[in-house]
């Protein structure tokens, strides 16, 4: 079950790249205009860049919610998923898990790039590598549940920032003071491991509220 | 037995509407008493901060507020799992209806601990432990009123902000901690429940007479706000067309 809808996402996704690479080009533009906005100062540059990243990548994140539910409502074949007589807890993990791979596993894999442009230490870009892998999956089921809720509205975008950004709060507080901590040369463990338990946490809770939401989008219809 | 007959009734409008009318004047009366006692003893003679003057007075606005807004959320989110999993009616307009009375709580201590603040600290805003997850509670409960606002249909738009409400009481406390992993500039809970205030009792009894009574003002809003919607929602119905025709006695 879980292979066969992680194949369909994965297959449907590669046939609309524009989405796929949308978020991923949004990232480094905006690292672009930080930098720039910074004025050229390398220095204060690298000492900011570990917050820099990762906002970015929650941004980044989040302009993928949205089509993330957005099709398969519009086709209904959400509605047939909701029908399904199997517990329709496996298809929406796959769902999720798919978008995880074309957005926070692939902003961990050019995360090295990012950083470098924003002058981050070498030294600290495992740490980084390391807490984005832990830490975007949370992201990404956190804000499906969101995508789920809003999914039928004519305009969901804005209120779906409301609604999901908050959420991401403590991804952030630790995935920057990890990266800021190995700066300074101080141990990381401890961030690392809340990282992994706020994404164990979410895979065990996230995916129920994605299916109680998807419902509700699909009955007001 | 009469506990469950009372959780079955709960779950008619009709019967909560009969019923609360006197519960909600004695929660008003009492509310209006504690806080009015409250205050007035609080503000004018309970004894001075050694430390801080008359500044920390403001104390007895900014705990009872910000208790409430943790409250109000609390109780949120229990509306919501109430409506998800029993379809309860009156749930749905307790998470209706007391979302801009939490949002207005938490924009009240957020106002006044800045005010505190600026003397105490010297500073109108930290971004520090409570003091974030405070704020990040107000965009929760934005997200609930405009959750709300966009969704045309009611009992679906009930639903929806049952489950984020859930996910948001879920959330509450991973955020509140999360923040706290920074040493923190604020200082810990007044009131536990295992140990005695860290203040004179000249100084935490008003402050105990406050914290209740803005629970009885919640509790008076709530009834008030539930009658009126109760009201709203059941106009079409034979029993409030007979109450609303009835001459006023």
């Amino acid at each position: 079950m879980f292979r066969v809808q992680f194949h369909r996402e994965w297959l449907s996704m590669m046939r609309s790249r524009d989405e796929v690479l949308n978020p991923l080009v949004f990232l480094f533009l905006a690292v672009t205009l930080f930098a720039m906005g910074f004025g050229g100062d390398a220095k204060v540059l690298g000492e900011f860049s570990p917050g820099i990243v990762w906002v970015l990548v929650l941004l980044a994140n989040l302009l993928s919610l949205e089509a993330m539910f957005r099709r398969d409502f519009e086709d209904g074949s959400l509605e047939q998923m909701v029908l399904l007589a199997d517990p329709q807890f496996l298809p929406v993990l796959a769902k999720i898990t798919a978008q995880w791979c074309v957005t926070g596993f692939a902003m961990t894999l050019l995360a090295p790039v990012v950083a470098l442009m924003l002058n981050m230490p070498v030294s600290a870009l495992p740490t980084l590598m390391v807490c984005l892998l832990l830490g975007t999956p949370a992201l990404s089921l956190v804000g499906a549940v969101g995508a789920a809720l809003t999914v039928g509205l004519r305009r969901g975008g804005v209120l779906l920032a409301l609604l999901v950004l908050p959420l991401y709060l403590p991804v952030l507080i630790f995935g920057v003071s990890a990266v800021v901590d190995v700066m300074a040369g101080i141990d990381t463990v401890a961030q690392i491991y809340w990282l992994a338990a706020i994404s164990m946490l979410a895979v065990t809770a996230a995916p129920f509220a994605v299916v109680a939401a998807i419902r509700i989008s699909v009955e007001q219809t | 037995m009469r506990l469950k007959e009372f959780w079955h009734r709960l779950g008619s409008p009709r019967w909560f509407y009969q019923m609360s009318g006197p519960w909600q004047l004695g929660f008003t009366v009492a509310a209006g008493v504690l806080l009015l006692v409250g205050i007035i003893w609080g503000v004018a003679f309970a004894p001075p901060d050694y430390q801080q003057g008359n500044s920390f007075r403001i104390m007895y606005v900014h705990v009872p507020t910000a208790i409430l807004a943790q409250s109000v959320y609390m109780v949120l989110g229990a509306a919501g799992v109430l409506l998800l999993v029993w379809r309860m009616k009156l749930a749905d307009m307790v998470l209706q209806t007391m979302v801009p009375f939490g949002l207005a709580m938490t924009a009240l201590a957020l106002f006044t601990g800045a005010v505190w603040g600026r003397p105490t600290w010297g500073t109108w805003w930290v971004f520090d432990g409570r003091t974030t997850s405070t704020l990040v509670m107000l965009f929760l409960y934005f997200g609930l009123y405009a959750l709300r606002q966009a969704i045309p249909r009611p009992e679906a738009a009930g639903r929806a902000c049952a489950l984020l409400a859930i996910v948001g009481t879920i959330n509450i406390p991973i955020i509140k901690y999360s923040v706290e992993w920074w040493t923190t500039l604020h200082q810990g809970a007044t009131f536990k429940l295992t140990e005695a205030p860290a203040m004179p009792i000249e100084m935490w009894a008003p402050l105990l007479v406050n914290v209740i009574g803005i629970y009885c003002l919640f509790g008076a809003n709530l009834i008030a706000n539930l009658r009126n919607e109760i009201l709203r929602r059941e106009q079409a119905t034979k029993w409030v067309r007979e109450l609303v025709a009835r001459p006023l006695t």
